[in-house]
C-alpha cells in the first residue's frame, strides 16, 4: 500500500510534505493535478511515483476533493501540505469518504499516530486515528523539504477531477522578488507599531537588505498595513525561519503561534514589557524608526 | 432566502490554555467560555444579509453541552431569528469531532432547508479547519472558505478569499457552504435590549441521538502536553551589539 500525496501549487510545501510523507512507511506518490509541476516533483528525493490528472489549475476543491476520493482505494493515506489548498482540499475528502482529517500534523509518531499543535500551539495533542484511510495534512514549518536529487516515474492517474458548483473568477496576487513567506530563511516582520501602509516600506527595506520575506502581525493587515498573505500567526502562515525579526509587535498569543519555532527570533520594541521579549533570543528597546535605518547600515 | 449559522462554544479567546497535570486535555474547569471568534463574524455576516434584505431568516445552531444555549442566546442577541441546540456531549472535556459535527449539522439542514451555511473557518480550541468543507462535502454543495469578501447574486454567492498567494474570487453556485476568516467584518457587540429580546426568541433542543447520528470520535487522543517552553534570550543595547551577536553568537547572518 502507498501514500498519496497531493501537490502543492508551491513547491517547497510539497517537497515537505514529502519529508513528512516518509515517516508513514509507504511509497509516497504525488499527485499533480493543476498545480504543481510534475517535473518538479518527481525529482524529490522519496517519491516512487507520479502520477498526473487534468484537475483544476485554480485548486478548486470540488473537483480536487472528488479526484483524491476515486483514487483513495489504493491508498493508505490522503496527505498534503497544510496550505490553504492543503486544508480546504483534504478536508472536503476527508467528507467524501466519511474519515477525520488529521490538521496541521508537525509530527508523525508512527503511522496511525500524530501530533499536532491545538489552542493556537498552547497545547501538542498527540491523536491516534481509527479510520480505514488516513487523511493529514502536514505544517509546513515542522518538516524539511526533501531534496531535488530523485527521479520518479510519471504516470497518468487512473480517475480524472469531476464536480463542480464552483467557478474560478480571478486572483489579486502580489508578484514579489522576495522569497516566499513560508520557504525564506529569514523573515522580517511588522505589527502595529508600524503605524501606517506607507510606513511599511522600513519593514520592505530592512527585508530586502537581509535577503528577507515580509512578515505581518494581525494587528497590522488588519489595519491595512500590509496585505493579508503576509500575515504570520495562528490562522496566517506558520513560519519556522533560521532568523527572524519582529519590529513593533508586542507578541500576542496568536503571532507567537505563528513563528515561535523560529531557530533565532529578534525582537525590536519601544516597550520593555512587550511579551515577544519573553520569547525572543535578542530583544532591543527602542524606536524601530531609529532602529531599523541603522541596523540595515551596521549590515553593511 | 434562508441562513444558517452553526457557532460553537470555546474558550474565551483572552485565556490563556492550560494543559492538565495528567495530560488528557486543556484544563476547561472554571475558565470562562465565549462564542468561537470566527463564529461571531459568520453571525455578522448573515446579520448583515438580513438587513440588507438579502436574508429573511438567520438560524443559529450549536453543537455540544447543555451549556452551548449561551453561546446561541449571544447569536440571537447578534440577530439570529432562533437557535437549535443538539446535544452530543455531557461533559465540556468531550469534543465533538468535525466529522460528527458535519454529520448533525447535514441533518439539521436537510429537514430545514436553508439556501447558505455561513460558519467559521476553524474553532480557536481544536484549530482543526475541516466542519465546513466535510459538510459542504456531505450534501454534495459547493465551498468558499476562508471568506474575506461575499456578496450575493443570482442565485450565487461571489467570495473573495484569503489565500496563500493573496485574494482569490469564487462564485459558487447556491446552496453552498461559505466559512469565515478574520476580515470579513467585525461583529457588533449585543445591545442591552437586544439580549433582552434574545432571551424570548425560539430555542429548540435535539440530541445527536434523535438525529440518528453516531459522535463516537475517529481519533483517540492519546495525550496532550505543552509546548517546548522557549526561553527568553537576552537584551541588547545597541544595533552594532546586536549585529555581532548575530553574526558571532549566532550564526544566522
Amino acid at each position: 500500500m502507498a501514500v498519496l500525496l497531493l501537490a502543492d501549487a508551491q513547491l517547497d510545501a510539497t517537497a515537505k510534505a514529502v519529508t513528512a510523507a516518509q515517516k508513514l512507511g509507504g511509497e509516497v506518490h504525488v499527485l499533480v493535478a493543476g498545480q504543481g509541476e510534475a517535473a518538479e516533483a518527481a525529482k524529490l528525493q522519496g517519491v516512487a511515483k507520479v502520477l498526473t490528472a487534468p484537475g483544476d489549475a485554480h485548486g478548486l476543491a470540488e473537483p480536487l476533493a472528488a479526484l483524491l476520493a476515486a483514487l483513495a482505494p489504493g491508498y493508505t493515506h490522503i496527505v498534503a501540505a497544510a496550505t490553504s489548498n492543503g486544508k480546504n482540499i483534504l478536508a472536503r475528502a476527508a467528507g467524501l469518504l466519511d474519515v477525520m482529517i488529521v490538521s496541521d500534523a508537525i509530527g508523525v509518531v508512527d503511522a496511525e499516530t500524530f501530533e499536532r499543535p491545538i489552542y493556537a500551539g498552547a497545547a501538542i495533542q498527540t491523536v491516534k486515528s481509527s479510520d480505514k484511510i488516513k487523511i493529514v495534512t502536514f505544517r509546513t514549518a515542522a518538516f524539511d523539504p526533501a531534496p531535488a536529487t530523485g527521479s520518479a516515474p510519471s504516470e497518468a492517474a487512473s480517475a480524472a477531477a469531476s464536480g463542480g458548483g464552483s467557478e474560478w473568477i480571478s486572483d489579486e496576487t502580489v508578484k514579489s522578488e522576495r522569497p516566499e513567506l513560508t520557504a525564506a530563511k529569514i523573515v522580517v516582520s511588522g505589527g502595529r507599531g508600524v503605524g501606517s501602509k506607507e510606513n511599511f516600506a522600513i519593514i520592505e527595506s530592512l527585508a530586502d537588505k537581509l535577503g528577507a520575506a515580509v512578515g505581518a502581525s494581525r494587528a497590522a493587515v488588519d489595519s491595512g498595513y500590509a496585505p493579508n498573505d503576509q500575515q504570520v500567526g495562528q490562522t496566517g502562515k506558520v513560519v519556522a525561519p533560521q532568523l527572524y525579526v519582529a519590529l513593533g509587535i508586542s507578541g500576542a498569543i496568536q503571532h507567537l503561534a505563528g513563528m515561535k519555532d523560529s531557530k533565532v527570533i529578534v525582537a525590536i520594541n519601544k516597550d520593555e514589557e512587550a511579551p515577544i521579549f519573553q520569547i525572543a533570543d535578542y530583544g532591543l528597546v527602542g524606536d524601530l524608526f531609529d532602529i531599523a535605518p541603522k541596523l540595515e547600515k551596521a549590515l553593511g | 432566502m434562508k441562513i444558517l449559522t452553526p457557532v460553537k462554544r470555546v474558550i474565551d479567546y483572552n485565556v490563556k490554555a492550560r494543559v492538565k497535570a495528567d495530560g488528557s486535555g486543556v484544563d476547561l474547569a472554571n475558565v470562562k467560555m465565549s462564542m468561537n471568534p470566527f463564529d461571531e463574524i459568520a453571525v455578522e455576516e448573515a446579520v448583515r444579509l438580513k438587513e440588507a434584505g438579502k436574508a429573511t431568516e438567520i438560524i443559529a445552531v450549536s453543537i455540544g453541552v447543555d451549556k452551548a444555549q449561551e453561546t446561541l442566546r449571544t447569536a440571537l442577541a447578534m440577530g439570529a431569528d432562533r437557535a437549535i441546540l443538539v446535544q452530543a456531549a455531557a461533559s465540556v472535556d468531550e469534543d465533538v469531532e468535525p466529522l460528527a459535527v458535519a454529520k448533525i449539522l447535514k441533518a439539521i439542514i436537510e429537514a430545514e432547508k436553508p439556501d447558505l451555511i455561513i460558519m467559521g473557518k476553524q474553532a480557536i480550541d481544536n484549530d482543526s479547519n475541516a466542519t465546513g468543507q466535510m459538510l459542504a462535502a456531505m450534501l454534495g454543495w459547493p465551498q468558499a472558505t476562508f471568506a474575506s469578501k461575499l456578496e450575493l447574486e443570482d442565485g450565487a454567492a461571489k467570495v473573495t478569499r484569503e489565500v496563500d498567494g493573496g485574494l482569490q474570487t469564487i462564485k459558487v453556485a447556491l446552496p453552498a457552504v461559505v466559512t469565515t476568516d478574520l476580515r470579513l467584518n467585525e461583529p457588533r457587540y449585543a445591545s442591552l435590549p437586544n439580549i433582552m429580546k434574545a432571551k424570548k426568541k425560539p430555542l429548540d433542543v435535539k440530541t445527536a441521538a434523535d438525529l440518528g447520528v453516531d459522535v463516537a470520535p475517529r481519533l483517540t487522543v492519546v495525550k496532550v502536553s505543552e509546548p517546548p517552553a522557549r526561553k527568553a534570550g537576552i537584551k541588547v543595547g545597541s544595533v552594532e551589539e546586536l549585529v555581532a551577536k548575530l553574526k558571532t553568537e549566532a550564526k544566522v547572518l
